[in-house]
């Protein structure tokens, strides 16, 4: 008897599945556990109180990011808050003989730029961390969602989880994109069209001939909004594309294992005949650069577009649009090209690996940023900074007058001291547009890293394919270079 | 170990906004704490406060003494997305809510809720559409939340029966904890780990 087809989800779920008794959830094994400081601490003291230990610290590893400085990590920590974090952090790794890359660490970093890098990230993989942007794993075709600290507790103790199966959702991206326009617009575009609760319950599984042509960077991009739009996870099929990525990585298998692994990870991809819940059709030509204008990433344009009025939404979304937009002081019905600005923030788990920093140089080489312009670049993890520097990239930046940083979460969530003040507007390559996200009274514009560099040259929300070519500098307007590699 | 819950009367606190973030409902600078101390003060912290730490004038209605007290909320569709953070049901807890109606929920924060004895209820469009007028015209009438009955019971005495995760239902009733349920399992997890080779090895030099 022919089996039933399965989806990439299916076939991660079906193999993880430990035991599902009636009427209760199922108990699903965990591969993989990343741990960072800010949602853990009560976890620990929770496993503490129990005498329980850490099931398999060898699935588990934990780093510093969120609310770790990103200046000269020489200098003490003076936010004592954010200091005893830190320690503690490092207390419970040791106590409790977790792999732990702390500060002054070669290979600490954003938790979702470090396990990728590391081939800790695989496909095929349940991969679980206590932070919502666990979905970017879903790139290289593991199952990774984000999990609350009750639920970190458990995996550390049983190393699994009690799990509904969610629903499937196929978003497929058909054509190619075209110049100027990237992973991070093809995302905004789809939570513009979905709304942020649109994938609630879901697991969306990214296909199609855009994605397909994606790098493994910019699916990361693309899987790591998918909470965004309120899926539980985001996944691509594991292709050429991953496995030239993973390969040579530390943590990904070497030699014999390796040929094994990939064999393993071919069978992977949806089965032809398989079905999903629910499904939508993006046509990736017709794509433009994104640029959000409210107070949550669904509330995302074109940027050659106008803010909308209250009169071109539903009445019922009436309230919110006035709201959002005396939150953000923006007109309705303005363009939204040219809106002001006083900070640019390249950098997060969303865009802050090597090829965003490349991206964002290309636009910035041989040019200055605007007068009176706050510009920080804040790497996705030491690696990256190493790699970037090797390049040079970060003397691109400060020479356009950007500030150059450790790496970390940063102005992404502004827990370290790198924040909007209140009512300053920011161009900001992460993910979170929230009332307060990037410090209280923030106002903040999502887009990606080519039109935040463009911005950052004009000073204001500026369409990259209208800046003009330099001597040194990618005409973003006629390449596709610049989004890519 | 968690207390039993079984259900509540109280009054209701309404609103009507969707999509209300947990970056809204617990900002994340109050995220630097490494135990659950402190969180009711933090609850909302950005609508009843400038962002120069003043009370905001009029006070918020989190912070008018008529609302004090109640322990039921009704609020917009897709409540608590964003972020992972169980800061958020921590401090809902904290401040005194033990129930919240929505036409819906963000995933995590849903599952975060009901680890913490927080019932998050989903109602139909029609259903949350009487709900705020009631509340509207009736704003200090008691509303009982029977998860034993799988109830709501509303102050003119009209009922409807709600949905929630029969799972979750149960451990809440007895006040059951999760961990120890998973770990009455264990010879199925020795089993699956032996028949599944660990892919990585995070401890490898
Ligand atoms: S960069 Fe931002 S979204 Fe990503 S893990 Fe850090 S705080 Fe979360």
């Amino acid at each position: 008897m022919a089996e039933k087809p399965r989806t990439l989800f299916e076939k991660i779920w079906d193999d993880h599945v430990v035991s599902s008794d009636p009427g209760a959830p199922a108990i699903l094994a965990i591969d993989l556990h990343l741990v960072h400081e800010v949602t853990s601490p009560q976890a620990f003291t929770g496993l503490r109180e129990r005498g329980l230990k850490v099931r398999r610290p060898g699935q588990t590893v934990a780093t510093a990011d969120h609310s770790i400085p990103t200046l000269d990590p020489s200098l003490p920590i003076l936010d004592e808050l954010a200091a005893k974090q830190l320690r503690q952090i490092e207390e419970n790794c040791r106590e409790f003989g977790i792999p732990f890359y702390g500060k002054g660490s070669p290979t600490r970093g954003i938790v979702h730029v470090i396990g990728p890098e590391l081939g800790l990230t695989q496909p095929g993989m349940t991969i679980v961390c206590g932070d919502s942007h666990t979905a970017t794993h879903g790139a290289f075709g593991a199952l990774a969602f984000g999990i609350g600290t009750s639920e970190i507790e458990m995996v550390l103790a049983t190393q699994t989880l009690l799990q509904r199966k969610p629903k499937t959702f196929r978003v497929q991206i058909d054509g190619r994109l075209g110049p100027g326009v990237g992973a991070k617009d093809i995302i905004l575009a789809l939570i513009a069209r979905i709304g942020i609760g649109g994938g609630t319950g879901h697991v969306i599984e990214y296909t199609g001939e855009a994605i397909r042509a994606l790098s493994m960077e910019e699916r990361m991009t693309v899987c790591n909004m998918s909470i965004e739009a309120g899926a539980r996870a985001g996944l691509i099929a594991p292709d050429e594309t991953t496995f030239a990525y993973l390969k040579g990585r530390k943590f990904a298998p070497h030699g014999a294992a390796w040929d094994e692994a990939v064999a393993r990870w071919r069978k992977l991809p949806t089965d032809e005949g398989a079905t999903y819940d629910r499904t939508v059709t993006i046509d990736g030509q017709a794509l433009e650069p994104m640029v959000t204008y409210g107070n949550n990433p669904g509330m995302g344009i074109s940027v050659t577009g106008r803010i909308p009025s209250l009169t071109d939404v539903e009445p019922a979304a009436r309230a919110d649009l006035e709201h959002a937009l005396a939150y953000m002081g923006l007109q309705p019905g303005a363009s939204i090209a040219g809106q002001k600005l006083d900070v640019v923030f390249i950098g997060s788990c969303t865009n802050g690996r090597i090829e965003d920093l490349r991206a964002a140089a290309s636009v910035l080489r041989g040019r200055r940023v605007a007068a009176g312009l706050r510009v920080l670049v804040v790497p996705g993890s030491q690696q990256v900074k190493k790699q970037a520097e090797a390049e040079g990239l970060d003397d691109v930046f400060t020479a356009a007058g950007a500030e150059w940083r450790e790496s970390g979460c940063s102005m992404c969530i502004a827990m370290n001291g790198d924040q909007l003040e209140p009512g300053q507007y920011g161009i900001s390559t992460s993910n979170r547009n929230f009332e307060g996200r990037q410090g209280k009274g923030g106002r903040t514009f999502l887009a990606s890293p080519i039109t935040a560099a463009a911005s950052a040259i004009a000073g204001v929300v500026t369409d990259p394919r209208t800046l003009k070519p330099t001597a040194t500098s990618v005409d973003v307007a006629h390449s596709t270079a610049v989004e890519t590699h | 170990m968690p207390e039993p819950f079984v259900r509540t009367t109280s009054r209701v606190i309404a609103i009507p906004r969707a999509n209300i973030d947990t970056d809204q409902i617990c900002p994340a600078r109050f995220l630097k704490i490494t135990d659950k101390a402190g969180l009711a003060d933090a609850l909302f912290f950005d609508w009843r406060f400038t962002p120069d730490g003043k009370r905001r004038e009029p006070v918020s209605f989190i912070d008018e003494p008529h609302n004090a007290g109640r322990q039921i909320l009704l609020v917009g569709d897709n409540f608590g997305a964003g972020s992972s953070r169980e800061h958020a049901p921590w401090a809902l807890r904290a401040w005194g809510i033990r129930a919240i109606f929505s036409t819906g929920f963000a995933d995590i924060f849903r599952g975060n809720a009901l680890k913490n004895a927080l019932l998050p209820i989903v109602v139909t469009p029609d259903r949350y559409a009487a709900l705020t007028a009631l509340q509207a015209a009736d704003p200090d009438g008691e509303w009982t939340v029977d998860l034993e009955a799988q109830k709501a019971t509303l102050p003119d005495g009209e009922s409807f029966a709600f949905e929630i995760d029969p799972f979750a239902r149960k451990m809440i009733l007895a006040g059951t904890d999760e961990i120890g349920y998973v770990r009455s399992n264990l010879p199925a997890i020795e089993a699956w780990e032996a028949a599944h080779p660990a892919r990585v090895d995070t401890a490898r030099a």
